[in-house]
């Protein structure tokens, strides 16, 4: 038996756990059932509708004429020379891929906690899928945004994307890994103490308002006191939201220490959500 | 070879609702931990037992289990409900971690707690095997090489494209079943899940359940109630009993021991005074109680099991035992007459006695459930005790014949030994 105490075991389970045991190489194992999630979430959304992903469309726009008739037509927010149809359906596509990805992975452990008590796979990949399943959605919407991009090309407005468009990618996976990140730290808080599932439901909607999305940021500057329009200047999601705009559409202002500071952040929120989340999946089930 | 040993897994659970009150003691925890300090609330902690009342705020559902595995090897798990078991699958199968002690395994181990785990009712059924085999751990190409053998082994090939949400629940089952029958894991852990689905494919599931432990030489663990399927699958078992392990080795004799100890319980309720809301008779003689002794002193009777009902009786003028006939009748709960027992099919021939007349069995051919006995006591030629509907007995679940298989009681109360022959 002297022999068996050393042996090579393969894995081994146990209440302990290091803070960096991400398990990245199992996760890579598992990368079928991350695909087969994203296609079932994709799949069943459009199962009997009528109108099935067409209903992809309908909130940005409506949300945008909505936007357009309250902040520009009675509160005048001036859009610089850009039609604040277009001005504002561009914000709202890019929030909303980012509110998506958090509130669809901030109750990760609540809403699977049925599959999760059953068998095991590595949790991280639920809420990677409802990231990866957003970002189709996000191309549809994205779609719509070009469809009006090129009527109003055509009506005669002077619109036309900047050299920055390169960085559109990068800006897609900040977008991402904010919301992801965020969203596995409420969901790994939330398994025991329910009191943050409350906040999430109304702070993202508010958030909206100190991120630009309805106004640009130098009208903060003008408009709002000297601390607010810090604050939004700073928040990163701003940074997101407003560079986004500006290699859309040629409007408002970038620099390359908001884009490194917003990367930053969003890499640290999203390697600390996955740290919080990998120490809460192991014993959740018995709290959730 | 040794593939998997458990070593002192333990594991607390908190007992009561989650609410403000937890806080203080996660706070008190995380002083504790920040100290360098061992998790004070690891030293409390009362035994696994449901009927008890508790006196602390944490139970702990297992505490120091320890056994091994070999490879090959099929090890069934048993235990009363609250035992234990499922807690130790879900430390196996990785859904829940111990709060003490470590699992070392050298095999991937995959875990069938639920049948149809992850299933969408929106996507067909061909969709949903590859979801569930997805999240059982197969890869794609795993599934797609099965993807026929599956099909052809749930029965459902009609329905294969239609979605899920169409399905009956049994073949809902079937397919779920099929999806997990093909995984090929190093370690397969198999909670009840053979209980479901119809006859015929039950057969089914325990035949592939015994292919893939004898002829595919895979490692399993398995827990079950059904005792003839653990016995005709597993050759080791580990009986679990509040949390501890009671009992390791042979199958067999867990599979007793388990029986046994199901139905050490009421000792007190083994002692019947006969009701007096239907008794007539002159009192020469009288039932003053009725004893139950069953394989064992305070053992309740069970089928299958030797059992002893002994009437003491209340004889003050000294009858002679050849002039006592005692009968009694014993009745299913519906009034159904089912046995009657009697000193008068015997030739009496003592005398004198010590008031107590006893009935053997040597194996109670009653199935499980409540019996009404009714009791008649003649001196002579007149009655002297008759109580109709005396008291209520009831027989626990055991087995009647050696091979465990047992008898449902809608088919029969009554069982008896017999051979069958094929010719």
């Amino acid at each position: 038996m002297t022999s068996e105490s050393n042996e090579n075991w393969l894995y081994e389970i146990s209440a302990k756990k290091s803070v960096f045991d991400l398990n990245l190489k199992e996760v890579w194992r598992y990368r079928d059932l991350l695909i087969l999630f994203v296609k079932r979430d994709i799949v069943t959304v459009y199962k009997q509708t009528i109108l099935g992903p067409l209903w992809y469309l309908i909130q940005p726009l409506f949300t945008s004429v909505i936007f357009t008739l309250v902040f520009n037509n009675l509160g005048s927010i001036s859009t610089g020379g850009i039609p604040p149809f277009l001005f504002n359906l561009a914000g709202i596509t890019a929030w909303n891929y980012f509110k998506e990805c958090l509130t669809g992975t901030s109750n990760t452990f609540t809403k699977n906690q049925n599959i999760f008590g059953k068998v095991y796979f590595p949790r991280v990949i639920m809420p990677m899928s409802v990231t990866i399943s957003n970002l189709v959605k996000f191309g549809i919407q994205l779609l719509i945004f070009i469809a009006f991009y090129c009527y109003f090309v055509l009506s005669g407005f002077d619109l036309q994307p900047n050299i920055f468009l390169c960085l559109f990618p990068i800006y897609v996976l900040m977008m991402a890994l904010l919301g992801l990140g965020l969203g596995m730290i409420v969901s790994s808080l939330t398994t025991k103490y329910r009191d943050l599932n409350v906040l999430v439901g109304f702070a993202v909607s508010l958030l909206m308002y100190v991120s630009a999305v309805p106004y640009p940021l130098s009208e903060a500057r003008k408009k709002l006191p000297g601390y607010v329009a810090d604050f939004v200047a700073y928040n990163p999601l701003t940074q997101i939201i407003e560079g986004f705009r500006y290699m859309l559409l040629d409007t408002g202002s970038f620099s390359w220490i908001g884009f490194v500071y917003t990367l930053a952040v969003s890499i640290g929120l999203f390697l600390l959500g996955l740290i919080i989340f990998n120490r809460t999946e192991k014993s959740f089930i018995d709290t959730v | 070879m040794t593939i998997l040993k458990a070593e002192n897994i333990s594991k607390q659970y908190r007992l009561g609702t989650i609410g403000t009150g937890t806080l203080s003691h996660d706070l008190n925890r995380f002083w504790h931990r920040v100290r360098g300090k061992e998790d004070p609330y690891l030293k409390v902690g009362a035994v696994n037992d449901r009927s008890s009342k508790s006196t602390t705020d944490y139970v702990w559902a297992l505490r120091d289990i320890n056994f091994e595995v070999k490879k090959g090897e099929v090890l069934g798990i048993i235990g009363k409900n609250g035992a234990g078991k499922s807690t130790l699958l879900k430390i196996l199968s990785r859904v829940t971690s111990p709060t003490t002690g470590v699992i070392k395994t050298k095999g991937r181990i995959a875990s069938l707690l639920e049948v149809g785990t992850g299933f969408h009712p929106e996507l067909t059924g061909r969709e949903n095997i590859y979801l569930n085999g997805a999240i059982l751990g197969m890869t794609r190409s795993e599934i797609t090489v099965k993807l026929d053998e599956i099909i052809d082994f749930s029965g459902c090939e009609m329905y294969i494209d239609t979605p899920v949400k169409r399905y009956s629940s049994g073949m809902r089952v079937r397919l779920a079943f099929a999806v997990a029958a093909h995984l090929e894991p190093d370690i397969l852990v198999v909670d009840e899940v053979l209980a479901v689905g119809d006859a015929e494919f039950q057969k089914k599931a325990i035949g592939k359940m015994q292919d893939i432990s004898k002829g595919e030489g895979r490692t399993v663990l398995f827990v079950s109630h059904n005792m003839a399927a653990v016995k005709s699958l597993c050759s080791r078992g580990i009986l679990l009993n509040n949390g501890v392990i009671d009992k390791t080795g042979n199958v067999i004799e867990i599979i007793e021991a388990y029986i046994n100890a199901n139905h050490k319980t009421e000792s007190n309720s083994l002692k019947k005074h006969i009701s007096n809301a239907e008794r007539t008779g002159n009192k020469q003689v009288e039932i003053d109680f009725v004893q139950f002794v069953g394989e064992r002193e305070g053992l309740a009777p069970t089928t299958g099991k030797p059992l002893t009902i002994n009437f003491h009786l209340k004889n003050p003028n000294n009858v002679l035992a050849e002039n006592i006939q005692l009968d009694f009748r014993i009745d299913d709960s519906m009034g159904n007459r089912l046995l009657w027992l009697s000193t008068s099919v015997f030739e009496i021939e003592k005398k004198a006695f010590s008031n107590i007349i006893s009935f053997k069995f040597e194996k109670l051919p009653l199935n499980q459930g409540s019996y009404i006995v009714t009791t008649h006591v003649v001196v002579g030629t007149q009655v002297a005790d008759w109580a109709k509907n005396a008291f209520r007995f009831n027989v626990e679940e055991g087995f009647y014949y050696d091979s465990f298989k047992q008898v449902v009681t809608n088919q029969t109360k009554v069982l008896t030994d017999f051979n069958v022959q094929y010719l």
